[in-house]
């Protein structure tokens, strides 16, 4: 017995770390299985009939378009028609919903959908499947912080200086909150402007702390009112900040009777700023207006006091003067602070902006139709984002197909008679192409290692690809920097290779049934879509006619990562 | 299936450069043969010289954290705000330049020495932003540096990019509102091969994944969308073409360093940095417009003596040896080389014996395409008023980074003046500047 007692008490060590090694590999991988019971056999096995049940209760999908939603969206409809109808264009038929649920993704979440969200799609009425899929996306945590990241950059820039990526980060998870718990826009806009505190402790701070480098330490006015003016207001009045508009470009004061632009419209505004003083222990606290500028051509410097560009008489005569500015920002009266934000908002969705720039909406020129109606329900509904998401993501002008049986022309995108084709941003394609090359959803909830996995690999690809930093919408050309990273560079090649641990290609090949699903997988898993016949043909015989099938497989994939389709929202 | 092509061509398309699949394709046993660029290379060594008509290009040392002007081309020794720095004559009477740069010292005969050069932004990404575009940052608007000016300007083709940045820190050259095509091809030491530049499958086999992804793919994406698509649009077949050139291009020889004579090697340095000097003239030979080599290390808020000589060390040998190869293989008619960082440094010494950010004064040297050899333009104050409502009382010819860069476009060639339309038609001057007539030759 006392022989044995050693023996035991080793046979038990070892069970121990055999137990600690198996949950450590469980843990690793679960990022396969996610927290679902799903399985790799079924999904490959699964048809539109018989696949595995989504996450959510089909059961408890509403109808396609929510009845609240209908007069709006009706609205917008409209003023679309109405525009294609004057300017002599047709429009192109309603895309299919795999179509519109990859925009949706891309828009929400900044990626493409998973297999696994596909399948558990494809298991609801067709017709209810946009629905659900946004319904899912907008509780889904990727998007609070996705939006995050594109309001961040949109409210704070890109620039490193003093804010640094410490501050960055807190900004940007408070935004997460705000977009998570649904907060109101105008809130929002005014927690912005008013905060007040340790950049530590109240986030929201850092809105003026960016600007603290260029400043000597404290919230710069001039930088503050440029970006509140493009952010908050749609204008661009930058160029009031040197000298009163002489071209024409800046047009100011009341609605009905515009004047050019000053540099008093730049500076009254900057002055606003002026109060938020900074206290060492206590951060950014309010005072008094203190500001004194030299004009061109004067003499001697004047006591700015603070104002705004149009429609003074919104603006509350009493109160603290960042509290008065963002009274005024998001006064029900204000059009077009809430186009500005409109504005915004259509751009992440469609990823190009409605007219020329998404912060240019000159108070002179005619406001688009859509945009107009589409701001005024905002107000009218409270200002609440998931709402204008809703209605946007149900109009006609989301929901266009990007193909047509007439010749597109760019007037056609223009005017959005077809969806537009829009170049996907860096993350995007990181993004698109990490998930293409997994079956399951990569999300905040997958494992550590595909986390860490998927975050390395997007910093390192988003560097090289080039980061095009606050310029959200731009829609340059592909360079050959990203071509050659596409074709022969180091994510690519982990994600084509086949992997049984991590890669769809493997994962496909071991357990679809035949050569036909491999490809009908892999096109859905990349691209979002069914192959065409002629596609299916083509890579079923690459596939069948191979020595080495695993190869051939693995050539597709890489075929299907460097298309344009994979690279551009469409 | 295949894809009718479009008419269209695009800098990045030049129909005369344009191959067939299979030849773009070709590049095995590209290393071991002796092109058409590396006979040219060859020539040129053994004649000692190279074409003469070839365009303009320009090489930019670029030293990124802010070098301090009295540790490098200003010293003022002796003084409260001397430090630990002394002055040594130069090849040029009269003029004298840090101890820590006696290489360097020796071919100020070949160049221009600018003193003054001021600036508004003393952080270092706007700085950077500033002295590389000329323009100081601008929300609604992102400028062009210099390189991708050059490249837009004249768009003469070459297998590999022609607007290159070697060893690039955080704020990389870029195309701003000409584009993203203009922005800076990005390599590492050139010790390490060209990132993605070889294919990690057999050739049969990819030639196989392009042909599938162009005749199958493609074809089905432009099916029913956008009139013209590829040529208005996407450009992904024009730019993988131009990708797949590149990887099978001979001039790719001309990144690779390690062919040149090793007394050539050491004479650069063994940095980074002065093996990236030494791949710049080579590109430059092979049809780059602008290459720009970075060196990092300046930002010497403490102990600075130390920090500011060990960055010294690296780009004395590479500055000097750049100057002397090209001057020898006559090229530095053609070629100009810029050498500065975003601003200067304090005159005054902080407690942690560094030196702050100052962009009041500060120096950048230039060299090469009509710069006037042995000049001298700007001073700074040996014992300098630093009243803070005053900041240029201290500099003398005082040069603005818009000066600076009106005078490096016309040593190119290219009209300072002219005005290039932004993406929403904005009129915009490549340089809003006046160039320093000091420093070009009459």
């Amino acid at each position: 017995m006392s022989k044995l007692r050693p023996i035991a008490r080793v046979s038990l060590r070892w069970s121990w770390f055999v137990l600690l090694v198996l949950l450590v590999f469980g843990y690793l991988v679960a990022g396969l299985s996610g927290n679902r019971d799903s399985k790799f056999a079924s999904l490959a096995d699964a048809t539109a009939n018989d696949s595995p049940a989504a996450d959510s209760d089909p059961t408890s999908v509403v109808n396609p378009i929510e009845e609240s939603l209908r007069p709006s969206v009706q609205g917008v409809n409209l003023e679309r028609q109405n525009r294609l109808a004057s300017l002599g264009l047709d429009h192109s038929e309603p895309a299919d919903w795999l179509t519109i649920c990859r925009r949706l993704s891309l828009a929400l979440v900044g990626n493409g959908l998973s297999l696994e969200e596909i399948r558990a799609l494809e298991q609801i009425e067709e017709s209810k499947r946009e629905r659900m899929h946004l319904e899912n996306l907008l509780k889904d945590q990727r998007f609070h912080h996705y939006w995050a990241e594109r309001w961040s950059r949109f409210l704070v820039g890109t620039d490193g200086g003093q804010f640094v990526v410490y501050r960055r980060r807190r900004f940007r998870i408070w935004l997460a909150e705000v977009f998570a718990s649904d907060q109101r826009y105008d809130r929002m806009v005014r927690e912005l402007l008013t905060a007040e505190g340790l950049w530590t402790d109240k986030p929201q701070v850092n809105f003026l702390t960016a600007t603290f480098d260029s400043n000597d330490g404290k919230a710069d006015p001039i930088r503050l009112a440029a970006r509140t003016s493009r952010v908050f207001l749609g204008l661009r009045i930058d160029c009031l900040q040197c000298h009163n508009d002489f071209l024409g470009n800046v047009n100011l004061g009341e609605e009905s009777d515009l004047r050019e632009g000053m540099q008093q419209d730049f500076h009254q505004l900057a002055a606003f700023f002026t109060s938020a003083k900074t206290n060492g222990l206590q951060g950014v606290r309010d005072g008094e207006v203190e500001y004194f500028y030299k004009y061109l051509n004067d003499d001697k410097q004047t006591d700015v006091q603070a104002g705004v560009p149009y429609s003074p008489e919104l603006l509350p005569e009493k109160g603290k003067p960042r509290a008065r500015l963002a009274a005024w920002v998001t006064h029900p009266e204000n059009i077009q602070a809430a186009r500005a934000a409109v504005s915004h908002v259509w751009a992440l969705m469609f990823g190009r902006s409605m007219g020329e720039a998404v912060d240019n909406l000159p108070l002179d020129e005619p406001c688009h139709p859509m945009l107009d109606a589409l701001a005024r329900d905002f107000i009218e509904h409270e200002f609440n984002l998931r709402r204008l998401i809703r209605v946007i993501a149900a109009s006609e002008a989301f929901r266009a197909d990007s193909r047509a049986d007439f010749e597109i022309s760019p007037e056609h995108e223009q005017n959005f008679a077809v969806f537009p084709l829009v170049r996907l941003r860096p993350e995007q394609v990181a993004g698109a192409i990490i998930q293409a090359a997994r079956i399951k959803t990569t999300d905040r909830e997958s494992s550590l290692f595909l986390q860490l996995q998927t975050m390395a690999g997007t910093n390192d690809f988003v560097t090289q690809y080039g980061d095009i930093g606050e310029d959200e919408f731009n829609s340059d050309s592909i360079t050959i920097t990203q071509r050659l990273l596409m074709m022969n560079g180091k994510l690519l090649r982990e994600l084509v290779e086949s992997n049984p641990l991590l890669n769809a290609s493997a994962h496909v090949r071991m357990f679809a049934k035949d050569s036909e699903q491999i490809v009908d997988l892999l096109y859905l898993s990349t691209l979002n879509r069914y192959p065409t016949p002629a596609e299916k043909k083509h890579f079923v015989s690459r596939i069948d006619c191979s020595d080495n099938p695993e190869k051939a497989v693995e050539d597709l994939v890489w075929v299907l990562l460097n298309s344009s389709e994979l690279a551009w929202n469409h | 299936m295949s894809v009718k092509q479009p008419l269209e061509f695009t800098p990045l398309c030049d129909p005369r450069v344009h191959l067939s699949r299979r030849t773009l394709l070709g590049a095995g046993g590209g290393g071991l043969m002796m092109s058409a660029i590396a006979r040219r290379l060859a020539l040129a060594n053994e004649l000692g010289h190279t074409d003469s008509a070839r365009p303009r290009s320009v090489i930019m040392l670029w030293l990124q954290g802010g070098p301090s002007q009295l540790e490098t081309f200003d010293p003022h020794p002796g003084g409260i705000h001397g430090g630990d720095v002394s002055a040594i004559n130069t090849s040029v009477k009269g003029l004298q330049i840090s101890d820590l740069l006696p290489q360097t010292a020796e071919q100020m005969h070949l160049a221009s020495l600018i003193r003054s050069v001021t600036s508004k932004e003393g952080d270092h990404e706007r700085a950077v932003y500033t002295v590389k575009t000329g323009y100081r940052p601008d929300p609604t608007l992102k400028h062009p540096s210099v390189g991708a000016v050059l490249c837009h300007a004249d768009q003469g083709g070459a297998d590999i990019p022609r607007h290159i940045s070697i060893v690039p820190n955080g704020f990389p050259a870029r195309g701003g509102y000409l584009g993203a095509q203009y922005d800076a091809f990005k390599i590492y030491d050139p010790a390490q091969p060209v990132p993605d530049i070889r294919r990690s499958v057999s050739e049969p086999r990819f030639e196989q994944r392009v042909a599938d992804l162009y005749d199958v793919v493609e074809s089905e994406f432009q099916r029913g969308r956008l009139r013209k698509l590829e040529a208005t649009r996407t450009l992904h077949r024009t730019v993988t073409d131009g990708a797949l050139r590149m990887m099978s291009s001979q001039q790719l020889g001309a990144f690779d360093v390690s062919s040149e004579p090793e007394e050539v090697l050491e004479a650069f340095g063994d940095s980074a940095f002065g093996r990236g000097a030494l791949a710049a003239s080579r590109l430059i030979e092979v049809g780059a417009r602008c290459v720009e080599v970075s060196l990092g290390g300046w930002d010497s808020h403490i102990t600075n003596h130390s920090l500011q000589s060990s960055a010294c060390e690296k780009l004395d040998p590479a500055l000097s040896a750049l100057l002397k190869r090209l001057s020898e293989r006559e090229l530095l008619d053609s070629t100009l080389v810029v050498c500065g960082g975003e601003f200067g440094r304090t005159p005054t010494i902080n407690p942690a014996e560094g030196r702050d950010h100052w962009p009041h004064g500060f120096s950048v040297l230039l060299a090469g395409c009509g710069i006037r050899k042995a000049g001298l333009y700007g001073e700074t104050a040996g014992d300098p008023s630093l009243d803070p409502e005053k900041p240029l009382a201290d500099v003398a010819n005082p040069v603005t980074v818009g000066d600076l860069h009106a005078t490096i476009l016309t040593a190119l060639g290219v009209d300072y003046e002219e005005e290039l339309e932004t993406p929403i038609g904005r009129p915009m001057k490549r340089s809003e500047g006046k160039p320093i007539a000091a420093v070009l030759d009459s």
